[in-house]
């Protein structure tokens, strides 16, 4: 039972309710991209390269459109000349990307033409027929010989493979690593996975010769998706329209196929056809663009003898693939938590992006956070070890203490609240942590491989845009706004609309939780619908765990709006002041005097219909709209590279058991408990769900997903038999323990908690099995920790133990 | 394209659907396409991620993996046929909304073919018998804890319903 559960100051957040969304999905009444049929609706297959980097000799696509039922078939030739380049974050302009490859291709995978036949089946026959001659040029998949001056390069006209290198100094950090007592250094790998949704990335389009709009249905989250595509479409802004009331079949961030819709939409344009693309799963894996980071940490750490943490420098160098949209971004938000929950007074921090013959990197859950907070969680437990201290101690020293919130760190951000040391004895407490120890020591004694793993972590959430200006200087986006719209009808039925499509969030109960709350009026009967993106209101998507605080917070605001013009209302009809109206679950009466009553519907009615009895000033109609800033948005980095970056920062603490078997190397998680603090949950069920499957996701990172290539730059997992996602045989039962620390910032206290459990699983996976790997004097920082990879260093430090 | 079509004659939810389909269409696409029935997802069209289970002949089968015409003569049970005959939520599907057991819900329908076999098969099963029986299908969202809890709900549900032991209370 959390400390809100009681609490009586809410009506509906935090109560045990079931979802708006799940009864359509349990009865198969979803309606996905792939559920949208469109009259004469045709169909996209592509061909992929099969080269990592090549020159395109010649394409014939002759029989491909000889074949009956194809309409078209699209090549670079064409396509770019009729449309621009898809943006990219960092100041890197050279580096352009189109949907489709001309002249040459820059990983295997990359899509050369595009079919348009009446069936994806006869597409797939047609893209079988089209000849395509390329001439194998210099490839390189190796980031670290990607840096090097001799390499092969991706885009020679940006005259380097790296498009970010950045060093970051905050505080007297070579002081204090010539004065600490230690210092230790070490390389942690982070290995290309992605967040894999069952649902692949589709999208359907048609273009409206009357009215000269572009209408599209995606599987889209991503922020300023509509503006891109006209943007690449050279259309104008108001010339696309997103239907948002797509069901997205998960996301977790990488559901950004923006190149798949400017093809897609151009396609429908120049045919006078809806067209529609939905990916197959290896056009997905291999050439759908959204593989996550792929990462080489170096962190050296000053400490002293009895564990604090003086200096941290880490340099991250991320392998962002062929091209690059927002990815290289992914090494900016970090720098919102660099020194994770603890107090560490100087940091120094280089991220790199170097770019590969592979498939291009997208936003992961997180955006970047969970590799970092793997490599400092690493650092720590090589701290512990070092000093030959308990891992938990050496956090319980050094994490950032409940009275000093809010706590702001050298990197610019200040911490909202927090209450580390509690979350962390409440987690160890529920794994029973002695009688564990107990377990893993009685494991080892019957000859297993047993280790026990810690993480403390943090979730920066509100998503806000500061890395933006900070990796690039010619960006100057300060804010990152969203919006709601509340109206209540002449029925008196009250209606939220939101501007973005949901993958999961459970947008919909949480938009109407926040209304009923606001509106005392039960959130069952209160519809939210989302607007196209010409009707919308502004909306940067859910990214950044940022719905809670900001949907929520606009839905707040507009609903507060509503009922203060109630309120007004009925000071005005009732002749009181404002201040001596009561309200109550819609209705108002004057205080004191219950008999002196409008009711709700009462109220509705002069708004809608008795302007006579409407107070001056007060526009009829009932409806209000809140946009709302995200609070401590606002500024650019100061001179010193230190920015404000994400508002809220929820904290969570892992205790993981796990044993590997000594002769399989196959490792089984006996036991997972997470203590998780995201302040006020307004709907507990939709928090705990997104929690377990962080979780979940993050067993997968640690342990089996991997985007593997060859020499060749051929990906070797383009399949679900080669790139293992966890099934629920993988995954155990998991503990969660809810502690409640509320956000000074947000509207109830709330914090976000979409990237939950994944920001800290990992490292705490990886910390487990080195403490089993530590009795064998071996240890691995690379992820994923596979059998293959674990059974070789068990191999090792057996061989090595035998042949000292 | 003119391929060669075959009749076929397929009981999908409790009624007879006739059709001619070209040998190469899988079922999963004459269910959505041809049917329209569109709660039966597709996730990998290689047979493991589970999204498409349907029940062939009571049994979860991928309909991704099996062509329409090697259905012919069966009888084939989707998502949209697991409701009560007066269209309301069956245990199973109210229990997932109870306890969660979705977010996106594109493996839904698939969890729930996969749910609803076992427990035909099994009313009362064990928490590792439920693991193992939706073991090939995959989740992203859920961690599969929701799912699990929705499973023991709705099977300590249906023993209360006909006054059997259940190995788990009702929420």
């Amino acid at each position: 039972m959390t400390k809100f559960d009681s609490d009586p100051v809410f009506r509906y957040i935090g109560k045990k309710r079931r979802t708006k969304e799940d009864p359509r999905f349990v009865m198969g009444r979803g309606r996905f991209v792939a559920d949208v049929a469109l009259a004469g609706m045709k169909h996209v297959a592509l061909l992929a390269s099969s080269h990592a980097s090549a020159r395109i000799v010649s394409i014939d696509t002759a029989a491909a459109l000889a074949l009956p039922g194809v309409h078209y078939v699209l090549t670079g030739e064409e396509f770019c000349d009729a449309c621009d380049t898809l943006q990219i974050g960092v100041d890197a302009p050279k580096v352009t990307r189109y949907a489709l490859a001309r002249g040459v291709v820059r990983y295997a995978g990359e899509w050369v033409a595009a079919v348009v036949a009446d069936t994806r089946a006869i597409a797939e026959d047609a893209v079988e027929l089209i000849e395509a001659e390329y001439e194998p040029t210099p490839h390189v998949v190796d980031p670290e010989q990607a840096v090097r001056e001799d390499s092969p390069l991706v885009h020679p006209a940006h005259g380097s493979n790296v498009i970010l290198h950045k060093r970051f100094v905050w505080g007297a950090v070579d002081d204090a690593f010539a004065r600490a007592e230690h210092t230790l250094a070490l390389r942690a790998v982070w290995g290309r996975s992605s967040t894999v949704p069952i649902e692949t990335f589709g999208v359907a389009a048609q273009w409206d010769a009357g009215l000269e709009i572009l209408d599209v249905w995606a599987s889209i989250q991503m922020p300023k998706f509509p503006d891109q595509l006209a943007r690449a479409l050279r259309l104008p802004g108001n010339a696309v329209r997103v239907h948002y009331d797509v069901d997205v079949g998960g996301s977790y961030g990488v559901k950004r196929g923006l190149k798949h819709t400017v093809l897609v939409g151009y396609l429908a344009k120049r045919l006078g056809m809806p067209v529609r693309l939905i990916e197959d799963r290896l056009e997905n894996m291999r050439g759908g663009d959204m593989h996550g980071p792929d990462r080489i940490f170096d962190v050296q750490v000053a400490f002293d003898a009895d564990s604090t943490l003086r200096a941290l420098k880490i340099r991250a160098l991320d392998d962002v693939g062929a091209y690059a949209g927002r990815s290289p971004f992914q090494l900016g938000k970090p720098v919102t938590a660099i020194c994770g929950p603890y107090r560490i007074a100087a940091i120094e921090y280089e991220p790199i992006a170097v770019l590969t013959h592979k498939t291009p990197e997208e936003a992961v859950r997180g955006f970047g956070q969970a590799p970092t907070n793997f490599a400092i969680e690493r650092t720590i437990d090589c701290v512990a070890r070092h000093l030959g201290m308990d891992p938990i101690e050496v956090r319980r020293r050094n994490l950032i203490r409940k009275e000093e919130f809010p706590y702001r760190i050298p990197s610019g951000s200040t911490y909202d609240s927090g209450d580390y040391h509690t979350v962390l004895d409440k987690a160890l407490a529920a794994s029973g942590y002695a009688a564990l120890v107990n377990q893993r020591d009685s494991a080892r004694r019957a000859g297993r491989l047993a280790g026990i793993g810690i993480a403390t972590c943090l979730e920066p959430n509100g998503g806000n845009s500061g890395f933006e200006p900070l990796l690039n200087p010619k960006n100057d986006t300060t804010t990152w706004m969203d919006s709601c719209l509340v109206r209540v009808d002449l029925s008196g039925a009250i209606t939220g609309v939101m501007g973005t499509s949901s993958s999961g969030q459970g947008h919909e109960t949480l938009v109407s939780t926040v209304i009923g709350e606001v509106l005392e009026r039960d959130p069952a009967g209160i519809r939210v619908v989302r607007a196209d993106s010409l009707q919308a209101l502004p909306s940067n998507s859910p990214v950044g765990s940022r719905m809670a605080i900001m949907l929520g917070g606009a839905a707040a605001g507009a609903a507060r709006k509503i009922k203060e013009t109630l309120i007004e209302i009925a000071a005005h009809k009732l002749g009181c002041t404002m201040e001596s109206v009561e309200y109550s679950e819609g209705d108002a009466s004057v205080r004191g005097h219950p008999d002196q009553r409008l009711t709700w519907d009462a109220l509705i009615a002069i708004a809608h219909r008795k302007i006579h009895e409407m107070p001056p000033g007060i526009e009829p109609g009932l409806q209000a709209k809140f946009v709302w800033e995200v609070p401590t948005g606002g500024a650019l980095p100061a001179a010193d590279n230190t920015v404000q970056i994400y508002p809220c920062y929820s904290f969570e603490a892992h205790v993981v058991y796990v044993e590997i078997d000594p002769d399989t190397a196959a490792p089984v998680l006996r036991q997972y408990v997470c203590g998780h603090d995201c302040g006020v949950m307004i709907t507990p069920d939709i928090v705990h769900g997104m929690t377990y499957g962080g979780i979940a996701h993050g067993i997968g990172a640690a342990l089996y997903e991997k985007f593997s290539y060859n020499e060749d730059g051929q990906l070797m997992s383009g399949s679900f038999m080669d790139y293992l996602l966890p099934s629920a045989m993988e995954v155990p039962a998991i503990t969660i323990v809810d502690h409640c620390t509320p956000s000074p910032l947000t509207t109830f206290g709330q914090k976000g908690s979409g990237e939950a459990g994944y920001l800290g699983a990992p490292a705490a996976i990886a910390n487990a099995i080195n403490d089993a790997l530590g009795t064998l004097d071996a240890r691995i920082d690379t992820l994923p920790m596979t059998h293959d990879a674990l059974w070789q260093v068990i191999h090792e430090a057996r061989t090595r133990k035998q042949n000292p | 394209m003119s391929e060669k079509r075959h009749a076929v004659a397929i009981e999908v939810n409790g009624v007879t659907r006739t059709g001619e389909v070209p040998a190469r269409l899988s079922l999963v696409d004459w269910l959505r396409d041809e049917l329209r029935l569109t709660g039966t997802h597709i996730g990998c069209e290689h047979g493991i991620c589970g999204a498409c289970s349907v029940m062939l002949d009571g049994e979860p089968v991928r309909s991704c993996l099996m062509f329409a015409v090697q259905a012919d003569g069966h009888r084939v049970t989707t998502v949209e046929g697991l409701a009560n005959p007066d269209g309301t939520p069956s245990v199973l599907q109210d229990s997932f909304c109870e306890t969660h057991a979705l977010q996106c819900g594109y493996c839904t329908p698939g969890m729930l073919i996969a749910a609803q076999a076992l427990l035909d098969a099994v009313p009362q099963p064990t928490e590792a018998q439920i693991r193992d029986a939706i073991g090939g299908n995959l989740c992203r969202c859920t961690g599969y804890q929701q799912i699990v809890d929705a499973i023991k709900h709705a099977a300590a549900r249906l023993a209360r319903k006909t006054g059997s032991e259940s190995n788990f209370e009702a929420l």
